[in-house]
């Protein structure tokens, strides 16, 4: 059993509450660096790929599992990403300031659209923002000379102060880059946690009425998760371009909103680990059905919609059985080991205790 | 000067007539109660002075400050706090997480700073997590600090509420029936937060409650309700004996 004492408000603040957390936390990120000695080319490729999707994850995680407004249309915001970034670096801009303004540029974009779209709610919400990612498309149709249209665009090589990097030729600087940029984006999410505009998101998902009475401003507050989300996402966009070589008005579509809003509900809602843990799955289910398929019915064989299916049945298994995701289950395993053999069944039950109304009074 | 001045306040929702005309004041350092049947527009009343609801007529001044010209929630950094009658906590987070959201008008660093988590950041946190360790010690919440509000008992909510209002520091705290529904013991201790939310903090309260023991126990003065409008005014005493609120609460006959 650990126990942590605790000797001043600071240890609720610090990024890591004891020296255990740190210590596990710091061998995770060692292990990250050291993985490009580690693991071939190919593996490597993978976990750029799941640190990538973790990103955009953390990018809609916090619009909808901190703030709880529901998005299916993030892939709209991979886009804009993407294509600013592509067409920054185009115009000369060097890639050290153009990727950073683009996560900008998508996040003031965000705002923009999030000033009508939020004052919609729940699933009605989740429809208007389909729009966006149906929009998306067909914006990249129409400003062909910009965005290459249907044809598409190829990401140049990123050049940091002469410094190369590229996906296919230099996997590990490529890596090393999205660890970075993951990095960041974690430490920029688990400050605003514990600062006031963390704790206004989770009021406004919480209770827009208390919240408000609280001196809240539900609109402001729900605008500047939308835009932060969309910088997140944005950079998380940009990356993408560069990891599949190239895009056009279809890499990022529908399905992908689908996908990410699926990833983090089962990952885990309202959590960091969640983005994770949603990556993981997303990245390594279409290679572990695969696999799992030409073993079963050989590989000359192909199954329509097999991948979409598994997900969605997946999803549906969470929903009912572990509405906390993975991470409600890793939390509840670490707890059981943790209080062994102190651990009751019934620990994370909920106490009914009353009914929620709509009403004021 | 009153601290908050109500007059002709009237608010109807469709056909129903929620406030009628009403008129009260509350004064600076008292506990003023109101009373009335279900039904009678005490929550009503609230709703408008919290800007929820856009009242037909009527002015509303606090602290010299027309709250007609506030929004909603502009009205906590004028200092009003209050509870809800049907408790209204953050479901998903910890119990001190909530009490934090109660210094939301306290705030002074931007956006920016916070994603860096600046020194500044990390001070003001200290000084939040003050103000707030107060009102835990206060309240004895020591137990529930860091346990998620989902599995809290009832009556562990609605210290809980009372505790996010305090933590805002307000001048003048709303109370939506703060013992309904709770146990003999835990409304006792109700009273005796009460008249140390007033006595020692100096907090003004206005409250609504049915619970006629605490009603006298601790207001000074005591506004009866009947659809809407004002039956009658003064001290517990003189309200109980009022003919009228007799008969609104046992019905015609009974005196
Ligand atoms: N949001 C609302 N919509 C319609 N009618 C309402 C609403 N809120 C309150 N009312 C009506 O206004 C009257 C006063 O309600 P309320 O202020 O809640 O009474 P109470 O004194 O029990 O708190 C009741 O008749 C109630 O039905
Ligand atoms: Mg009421």
């Amino acid at each position: 059993m650990r126990i942590h004492f605790k000797t001043s408000y600071a240890h609720d603040i610090r990024l890591f509450p004891d020296r255990w957390t740190l210590s596990i936390y710091g061998t995770l990120l060692l292990l990250a660096f050291a993985l490009p000695y580690l693991l071939d080319e190919f593996f490597l490729g993978e976990v750029t790929n799941v640190l990538i999707w973790a990103i955009a994850g953390l990018g809609l995680m916090l619009l909808t599992g901190q703030t709880g407004q529901a998005s299916l249309g993030h892939a709209a915001f991979l886009a804009i990403g993407c294509y600013a970034n592509t067409i920054l670096i185009e115009q000369g801009v060097p890639f050290i300031i153009a990727f950073p303004l683009a996560g900008v540029l998508t996040g003031v974009i965000g705002v923009i659209i999030a000033i009508p779209v939020l004052r919609l709610h729940g699933i009605y919400l989740a429809i208007a923002t389909i729009a966006l990612s149906v929009l998306a498309d067909d914006i990249i149709v129409l400003t062909e000379p910009w965005s290459g249209g249907v044809s598409g665009k190829f990401p140049e090589m990123i050049t940091i102060f002469g410094f190369e990097i590229e996906r296919w030729s230099m996997p590990s600087r490529f890596y090393y880059l999205v660890l970075v940029v993951t990095i960041i984006c974690t430490l920029f999410y688990r400050n605003l946690l514990r600062s006031p505009l963390g704790r206004a998101f989770a009021a406004v998902r919480d209770s827009e009425v208390s919240a408000t009475a609280m001196g809240v401003h539900i609109a402001r507050t729900k605008g500047k998760a939308f835009g932060l989300s969309c910088m997140i996402t944005g950079w998380a966009g940009a990356l993408m371009g560069y990891y599949a070589g190239t895009f056009n008005n279809e890499t990022f579509s529908l399905v992908i909103s689908i996908t990410l809003l699926m990833m983090i509900v089962i990952g885990g809602l309202g959590s960091i680990h969640g983005a994770f843990f949603g990556a993981v799955v997303v990245a390594f289910l279409p290679q572990a059905l695969s696999i799992l398929k030409d073993n079963v019915v050989g590989s000359g064989v192909a199954i329509p919609g097999l991948e979409t299916g598994v997900f969605g049945m997946i999803l549906i298994l969470f929903i009912l059985f572990e509405p906390m995701g993975i991470y409600g289950r890793w939390l509840k395993i670490r707890t059981w080991f943790e209080l062994f053999p102190f651990a009751r069944k019934d620990m994370f039950r909920r106490q009914k205790s009353y009914l929620k109304t709509e009403r004021l009074r | 000067m009153s601290l908050l001045e109500i007059k002709n306040a009237t608010l109807k929702f469709g056909g129903v007539v929620a406030v009628n005309d009403l008129s009260f004041s509350v004064e600076e350092g008292e506990v003023y109660a109101i009373v009335g049947p279900n039904g009678a527009g005490k929550s009503t009343a609230f709703n408008l002075i919290s800007r929820f609801y856009e009242p037909f007529a009527g002015s509303f001044i606090f602290d010299g400050t027309n709250l007609l010209d506030c929004e909603a929630d502009q009205v906590a950094d004028l200092g009003i706090a209050r509870t809800f009658q049907n408790i209204e906590l953050f479901e998903h987070a910890t119990v001190l997480q909530n009490l934090l959201v109660g210094r939301h008008r306290h705030r002074k660093t931007t956006l920016l700073e916070e994603m860096f988590f600046t020194p500044r950041v990390r001070r003001e946190e200290e000084r939040h997590r003050e103000a707030v360790e107060e009102v835990i010690d206060f309240l004895d919440l020591q137990p529930y600090r860091n346990k998620m509000i989902a599995g809290l008992p009832y009556g562990v909510r609605k210290v809980v509420e009372l505790g996010r209002a305090l933590a805002s520091k307000p001048r003048l705290l709303l109370l939506d029936e703060p013992a309904s529904g709770l146990s003999v013991e835990e409304t006792q201790d109700m009273r005796w937060w009460i008249d140390d939310i007033r006595k020692q903090m100096g907090i003004t309260v206005l409250m609504v409650e049915h619970d006629m023991g605490l009603v006298s126990g601790v207001s000074d003065r005591v506004l009866a309700l009947a659809d809407g409008a004002k039956l009658a005014e003064g001290t517990p005493a003189e309200v109980q004996a009022n003919p009228a609120v007799i008969e609104a609460y046992l019905g015609a006959g009974a005196v």
